[in-house]
Formats: C-alpha cells, structure tokens, sequence
C-alpha cells in the first residue's frame, strides 16, 4: 500500500514504522510541518501496562525507550505542611524529545520516508491509498472532514501551563498552594536526570484574581516560581513557549471515512492529569497496523476492527480523565480534609482506581484512611472505612451501608404487608447500618399507589413497630422515609409501570400548582390554605407514631417529584403567593413541614432529608441551587441529606446517564460545599464502592444495589 | 436464559410461504421465542402482521418485536393490533418498541420526527390504558397487557423503561455492550422505584450456511449508520464458536432471552442454529 501519514508525533510515527516492518513493501510518508528537532511539552508518562504493550508491538524501540526511561513508584502529595507518599504505582516518564528522535530513527532505518517542515494545505491532494491524521488536537486531516467523524469539543474548566524545571523531582508530585486568590497544584514528575515536568493549574477564577489574564509569558513564569519558590528551592522554570491554556475534550463517533483514518490527540483527548495522551495515542498506532496485519489492503475490514477494539477503552480513558479533571477544578471544596483523607479522595479521583486497588498498591494509604474514618489513630487493626460506625447526633449508625429496598405496593389501606416486613428485615439481616424503609405515606392521600404503605393510625404505628423492633434486633438502625406524593399520587401499583392513574377509587391529588406530572395524569389541585396546615398536621402526627414505633431516624421526602420536591422546583412550583416564586419562598413548605417534624420527633433522634439536588431538567432546580437548599436546611435542624436527582417531572427530560456511580457527584457536592453529613445513591453495587467512596469523603453513608451479591 | 430465532421478515427472498414454514420449523426446534425487526422504507414485513401469521402456525413460541417503531403508529391502532395478535396466539406476544433510528421511517410513515421520544413515553402510557379499556378489545391474555419492553442507548431510553415498561431490550452487540446497557436499566429501574427486576432480552444477528449473503445483507440493511456499518457487520456471528461464545458471554451478564435474527431467508440457518443451540 502506498501510505500517507500526516503528523510526526508519537503515533503516526509509531503506526508508520509498525507497518513498514510488518510489510517492507509499503511505501510511507510522514508529513510533519515543524522540523524534527522541534518540541512542545517536556515528558510523557507511561505505566506499566503500556510499557508491556510497546515491548510487544516492537523490540528495538522498547529497547531504546527503556534506556532512556526514568521510573518510579511512589506518588507524593504536598498539603498544608505535609508529605504523603504512597508506593506502588508503577510510571515512567521520558522526555518528549527523546521519544521522538528514538521513533524518527527507527522509522528510518526501517526505510519509512520522514519530510519534515511540509504543511499539508489540502488533505484531499494528499496521495496514498490510505490516508492518516495523526496531526494531533489541531488535525487538518480531521478538519476536512468534520461531518463525517462528527466530532465534539468539550472545553473544561481550569487554567494550565505547561513548564519544566530543572528541579528533578524523585517521584510524582502534587503540590497544592491556597493563596489570597485561590488555590494553586502542580503536577510535577521527572523526565530524565536533568529535569522534570512542572504543570501549574489552577481554577478561571483564581487565574483572573491573580492577575495571569493580563500577564506575559515571562511574567507568568517569574508569578509561578515565586507561588513555588520553597518547592524549587535554587532551582528554576523553564518556559517552552509555555502559555496558559484550557483542555478541550474531543472526541469523534467515527474515526475514518473513505480511505482516512485518524488517530491519537486527532481522534481524541484526555486531561493530562490522568497523563494518558500520549499512551492512548501509541495504543492507536499499536492497534491500527495489528488491524491491517489481519486485513491487508482492506481498508474498510481494518477501520472497523481498529474502531472496535480502540473505540470503548478510550471513551473509558475519556471518562475517567474528564472526573479527574472535574476533581481538580472542585478541589478547592476540600481543603478542610485531613491530610490522609485529601490524599486518599486524590488517588481515587478518576474512578479507575478503587480502595481495594490501593489496598494492594500500598496497604499503609488504607490504613492511615481506615484509622482516621474509623477515628483510631492509634490502631493498626482496623475495619475497612465503609464499615466504620458513623455518628449523626446521638444515633450510632454500626456501618455506612444502606438497604433501601423498594417495596411492593402491598398495603391495604396504608397496613404494610408482610411482604414489606420482609424486604425490610431481610436487608438488616444483610447487615446493612441503615436499613431505609418508604416512601412511608403520612395520609391516605399521601400515597403514591392504592398498595402504599402507610404510618397515619395507631393500627399502622403497632405494625411499624413490629418492623422496627425487628430490624434493630438484626443489628441495624431503622429510618422511615415519610412522603407525601403530592401529584404523583393516586396511581395504580407500579408492578406494570409508574404514574399509571387509578381511576375509580382515585383522588384528587395535590402540589403547589395545578400543573399535571405527566401529560396522561388529571391536573392537582394547587394548595390552599387549609392544605397548607393539614399536610403539615399529618406530617407531624406521622412523626409521632413513628417516634412510638421505635424508629432511629426520619427522613422528610423533598425528592423524585413528590410534594415538598415539587415546592421546591420551579417547573412544578409556579405560585405567585409567599410559597412560590424565589427559592427562599419555595423553601418555604418545606421547612415548615421540617420544624412541624421536629416538634413531634424527639430532640435526640436525628430527622434527616431526602433531597432532590439537581432535577437535571432546563429551567430546573441545579445543584446551585440544592447546596443552597441544604445549608438552609441544615440551620434549620436537619441533620443528614439523602442525595436524589430527576423524577421531577413525568416527561423524558432529567434522565441519568445512569453509569456507574452516576449520583456520587452530587452527594460530594453536596456534603463538601454545604458540610452537611448525605447518604449517596445511585448505581452503588459494590462494597469497595462503598469503601472508596466513603474513605474519600464523597458520602458519609451509601446506598448499595445489592443484586450482585444475591 | 432463553434462546430465540428471529423470523427472517427483512432479508432478501423471504416469501410468505418461506415465513410460515420457518415459523412452523422453529416451533417445534429448541428455540423459546420468535422475533421479528421493524423497518418501514426497505423490503420488509411488517413486524405485527408477521407475527400473526406466525401465530397461527404455532403453538408455544414467544412472539416478540425486537422492536417495533412505535411512535411511525397511531397508538391505539398499535394497541389494538398487538391485543390482537396477544389474543390470537394465546398470550404469547411481547412487544418490544423504540424510536427506530431513521428519519425517513417517519416520513414515510406520515409520523413527527422530532420529539418522537415524548411521543414513546405517552404511547407506552397510553397502550396499558387502552388494554385496560373495556370499549376497546380484544382483551389482551393477562392484566395490564402483553409483556413491554423498551429499546434505546440513551439515558432516556433506560428511564422510559423503567417507568412504562416490563423492561428492556438490547440492540446488539458483544456481551460486554449488553452488560453495560443492563446495568444502567437496573439502576433506572431502582430510581423509578419499580419493584422487583427489569426482564432483560438480547438480539444478535447470525449467518451459518449463507456464505457472503449474510454479510451483504447486513451491510444493506445497516447503510444508513454510515460509518458504522463496517462494525455492525463484524458483529455477525458466522460460526457456531461464535455462537456459543456469545451466547455464554450474555448468560453470564444477565440476559434472560437472546434472539439470534438470521441474516439470510435460508431454512437451512434455522436447522444449522437448532443443532447448535440444542
């Protein structure tokens, strides 16, 4: 084949003398516009699967890489005034030069035509029967045709600048620096025995405080060595044109059309703070020429195998690189960590790494975590953090699981049915902290369903009480969950589907505007006065039969489009009275609900709130806005927050994305900016989930799907 | 799990006689149900009327659309044709329905493209409320109506199913896609606060006797995803190693019925598939 390949980076010249020393019969040209001794950026990391992987696709360049290659193990993280150094990590970094001068000269010797300084002005001029774009995140090849690859830009938030120093760092290093204007890290690594990679980053914001908008290149270095200067000590920054910048995420859904293929930054990017571009980009190459190898000549056989096998493990790459990146945007939200705990939530930022992956890599970082969540400094024995006690007020709750069991729609009349008692007591004998029982319906009208479980007669509390007495016999703390369904209400069990209406023996429902949930579903009746006062009666009489049933906690309903979520949401809540209108009016109901709860509750019993925290819906209640709602709550006498999102409305929109974790964000955002103590749910399977999240500080308890272990 | 066939209603040389011959075949086969594929511009049977066909010409098989394009139906029409066809083969319908992937399905159909999401959220609302409707038969078998079950990728599509549906219906791909897909339809399912689990079904394309017809159909059939459909039709299954493989891969992600659609109107495909399956 004759084989044109645009850009002289990393992986057009890796697929290049790939393919050249699979079949000597292939002519190849690499076009590069910048000469061959030109350099952007300082080192590249490797870990130590790539490395195996290069060692396998091609010998004598793995040779002269491992010459040239600086490894280490450990990860330092400099905070406050402490070191944390955890070992086991297993990278290696080499200069970028050097990288490329060893990929130049085997791709010559193997006889691969290398023309540098020639700028392709027409990719569709170009000659070969196949075409690559390995021209990185600015790719001509991938420009001229757009369309085709459909690609997307996603810009993310922070500032960077990419220095180096002559300052040999001897293993990864974060530094973190808080100053007048907000927070600064580096991400610093060696990259031969002269000098390291240096990577200020820092937030929009805080680069506009301090003035670097306005600054020169020379004066942003002489601003960061001084920001770092006991960290450089007589060391220096070094500039390589280095300008400050932000990362934009591309991606494309196809990575070749007709006899064009792209790979490497020009298929895709992602964050350098999981240090990936370069391997990803190898990887590209490695599995593009093993495609050809097993479809010679057959362009569109060999596309689709390279797009098969590339396509999914980078979108992962993406992902992880895309949280990591959000980590390090937020990361200001952490700086009331311990030491131990800020360094744990960093090493596990990007989800690719989990406790049980550190457990192994270092069992010391998950000791000094398990001591501080399980606060036992002195122990060594310790328990796993997510099996840790946790104290809310004056409730012990013995671990962070929580089994939140949804229950069949059984109840006759609000009377839970035995099948409610035992999905219940099942859970504690699971050994779940807490066991969360509801949506527990304060009135008969409160229901979602006409099989609702209810708590709103004495008959209803002896049978509550029976629950809970045998929940807390099997070890676990019991909370009820109380709910008002506001216009979700009236609906037939949800065996065959959710929102369906009763019918005969339905009711009128109610919710701060006559607004329908969903369009099949008859218009509530907008609350008036007497309403006001009688659900709040009934949540209060609730409360205190839950209180004679023996319950450990409460849990007010203010999620998944019931009444109090749908006060607080603006598509639900259009009142023009003192209950509508700002979200301090639309907070309004449901504090007084949450003090109505408290007077009937007893003081040392914590009453906590399930919170809808993002309705994930344009025009909708944000997470701006919940983290505002949950201080507010907060001062007013809740004590934990239950995270929820979506279900606002009855329409498509708010779905999740549902992936793994997918609510955890939100609990973190919420926790770490009000400094409320939140359950976390959402697609939990896992207890070293449960154990990441919780020794990370992203959630103070978690709700696990226990399928998996069933 | 459950191994099915599907009913070569799109294939090329697919005849009426050739469809109720297969249908008779694979009722008394190994197989547990029978699919069909839903397309409005191509050469191809409509999926519910196949299916009734199919319905007279056996007497165990599950008939499932694996899917039906819903919203190119007027929903009461669709709920009345798939009541029936419930009715005709004794409760053995599962309707399977999504968006479908084309536009010109809908144009040809007469029906709106945009906002055709809603338009399957309100359908699937509305098919349960007709099967309940007293004026409107013929009653359908069991309570509530046919088994639902929901296709789709999207975050929407997973919701949409765990809301309305009985649960959902991959659209193809090796087990690993299908484990995933699965996944995010039991988390939704728990957020909609359904109980119980989502019925969870799988579809792979297979050609054992066809030679390069199966390749060529798939790659006909899948033109419109352009550049996709070089990896659509990697994805056929040529071999019976292949087969096994992938139907041990989705056994072991919780699938709990994969239907294997044939890539050809071959009869011999439906004989060399029962010989591996059995």
């Amino acid at each position: 084949m004759k084989i044109t390949v645009v850009g002289a980076g990393p992986s057009g010249l890796y697929f290049a003398l790939l393919m050249k020393r699979n079949d000597p019969s292939h002519e190849i040209t690499v076009l590069e516009r910048n000469p061959p001794d030109a350099t952007y950026g300082w080192g590249v990391v490797f870990s130590e699967d790539t490395l195996a992987e290069l060692r396998d696709a091609d010998y004598p360049t793995y040779l002269a890489f491992d010459e040239a290659l600086v490894r280490w193990s450990a990860i330092d993280v400099r905070y406050r005034d402490r070191t944390l150094r955890s070992f086991g990590h297993g990278f290696s970094a080499i200069a970028r030069p050097k990288l490329l001068s060893i990929l130049q000269e085997r791709a010559r010797d193997l006889g691969v035509d290398l023309r540098f300084g020639v700028e392709v002005a027409d990719v569709n001029e170009l000659d070969g029967d196949l075409i690559v774009g390995a021209d990185g995140v600015r790719s001509v090849v991938r420009a001229a045709s757009e369309k085709q690859f459909a690609t997307t830009w996603e810009g993310l938030g922070s500032r960077y600048v990419w220095y180096g120093t002559d300052l040999v760092f001897d293993v990864f290093t974060f530094i973190f620096r808080q100053t007048k204007y907000g927070l600064f890290q580096v991400h610093g690594y060696p990259i031969d025995g002269q000098r390291s990679t240096f990577i200020v980053e820092t937030t929009e914001q805080t680069w506009r405080n301090a003035g670097l908008d306005r600054m020169t290149e020379q004066e942003s270095l002489a601003f960061c060595a001084d920001l770092f200067a006991d960290h450089l000590g007589e060391h220096r920054l070094l500039s390589n044109a280095s300008v400050w910048r932000t990362f934009d995420t591309i991606r494309n859904r196809s990575w070749s059309t007709g006899k064009t293929v792209i790979m490497g930054d020009a298929a895709h990017t992602a964050h350098f703070s999981i240090g990936s571009g370069t391997k990803l980009a190898i990887e590209d190459a490695v599995a593009l020429a093993k495609a050809f190898a097993a479809h010679p000549e057959n362009l569109p056989a060999a596309f689709a195998e390279y797009e098969l096998e590339r396509q999914g493990a980078v979108e992962r790459f993406q992902e992880a690189a895309t949280d990591s990146a959000r980590y390090f945007e937020q990361v200001s939200r952490y700086l009331d960590f311990e030491p131990e705990q800020f360094e744990f939530n960093l090493l596990t930022r990007s989800g690719r790494i989990t406790y049980a992956d550190l457990e192994l890599r270092d069992p010391a970082v998950v000791n000094r975590i398990d001591r501080l969540v399980g606060a036992a400094p002195q122990r060594i024995v310790t328990q796993p953090s997510g099996m840790t006690p946790l104290q809310i007020g004056d409730l012990t709750v013995p671990n962070r699981v929580v089994l939140a069991p949804v229950l069949a729609d059984s109840s006759d009349e609000g009377t839970p049915g035995a099948d409610v008692r035992a999905a219940l007591v099942e859970a504690a004998e699971a050994g779940a902290g807490l066991v969360m029982a509801g949506p527990v319906a304060v009135s008969a009208h409160g229901r979602i369903t006409s099989g609702s479980p209810g708590l709103w007669t004495a008959a209803h509390a002896g049978e509550w009480q029976a629950v809970v007495a045998a929940v807390r016999a099997a070890g676990s703390a019991a909370a009820l969950r109380l709910t008002h369904s506001g216009r979700r209400g009236s609906t037939r069990p949800r065996t065959r589907g959710v929102d369906r209406p009763l019918g005969r023996g339905g009711w009128t429902t109610l919710a701060p505007s006559a607004i329908p949930y969903a369009p099949w579903m008859p218009a509530p009746a907008a609350a008036e006065e007497q309403h006001f006062r009688d659900v709040a009666e009934d949540f209060a009489a609730t409360a205190s039969f839950a209180a004679q049933s023996g319950a450990a906690a409460l849990v007010i309903d203010c999620s998944d489009g019931y009444l109090l979520a749908s006060f607080l949401s603006p598509l639900s809540n259009q009142r023009m009275d003192g209950y509508g209108g700002s979200l301090e009016n639309r907070l309004r109901y449901p504090l007084e609900i949450l003090d109505a709860v408290r007077g009937a509750w007893p003081a040392d019993r914590p009453v906590g709130v399930r919170l809808v925290a993002d309705d994930r819906h344009r025009g909708g209640l944000t997470p701006d806005d919940a983290v505002e709602i949950a201080r507010r709550m907060a001062a007013a006498g809740a004590a934990f927050f239950d995270v929820a999102a979506g279900l606002t409305v009855g329409t498509d929109a708010g779905a999740g994305d549902y992936r793994r974790l997918y609510q955890v964000q939100l609990a973190d955002r919420i926790r770490n900016e009000a400094g409320v103590p939140v359950i976390a749910g959402g697609r939990i399977t896992t207890l070293d989930e449960i154990n990441t999240v919780v020794a990370a500080g992203r959630a103070d308890l978690c709700v696990l799907d226990p399928r998996r272990y069933r | 799990m459950r191994i099915g066939i599907g009913l070569p209603t799109s294939t090329p040389g697919a005849t009426g006689h050739g469809l109720l011959d297969w249908a008779r075949r694979a009722d008394e086969g190994p197989f547990s149900s029978l699919g069909v594929v839903d397309r409005m511009v191509y050469d191809s049977y409509d999926p519910l009327v196949a299916l009734a066909a199919a319905a007279g010409v056996t007497t165990r098989l599950t008939l499932c659309t694996m899917i039906a394009i819903s919203p190119i139906r007027r929903t009461a029409v669709l709920a009345k044709q798939a009541a029936s066809v419930d009715a005709i083969s004794g409760g053995r319908l599962v309707l399977g329905v999504s968006i479908g992937a084309r536009r010109d399905d809908y144009e040809a159909a007469g029906a709106q493209y945009a906002g055709r999401g809603a338009q399957l959220s309100r359908q699937l609302a509305e098919l349960r409320d007709i099967w309940d409707d007293e004026q409107v038969g013929p009653r359908p078998s069991s309570s509530g109506g046919p088994v639902l079950l929901v296709g789709g990728g999207s975050g929407a599509s997973f919701q949409r199913a765990a809301r309305h549906a009985d649960g959902y219906v991959h659209g193809g791909g090796p087990p690993r896609a299908f484990a995933s897909a699965a996944d995010k339809a039991r988390a939704a399912w728990v957020e909609a606060g359904r109980p119980g689990e989502p019925t969870l079904w799988g579809q792979s394309y297979f050609s054992l006797t066809g030679g390069g017809a199966g390749d060529a159909y798939m790659r006909d059939y899948y033109a419109f995803t352009g550049g996709f459909v070089e990896r659509i039709a990697a994805g056929l299954l040529t071999t019976p190693e292949a087969i096994r493989e992938q139907i041990r891969g989705y056994a072991d992600a919780g699938c709990e019925e994969l239907v294997l659609l044939p890539a050809t109107s071959d009869p011999a495909e439906l004989d060399a598939l029962a010989d591996v399956v059995a």
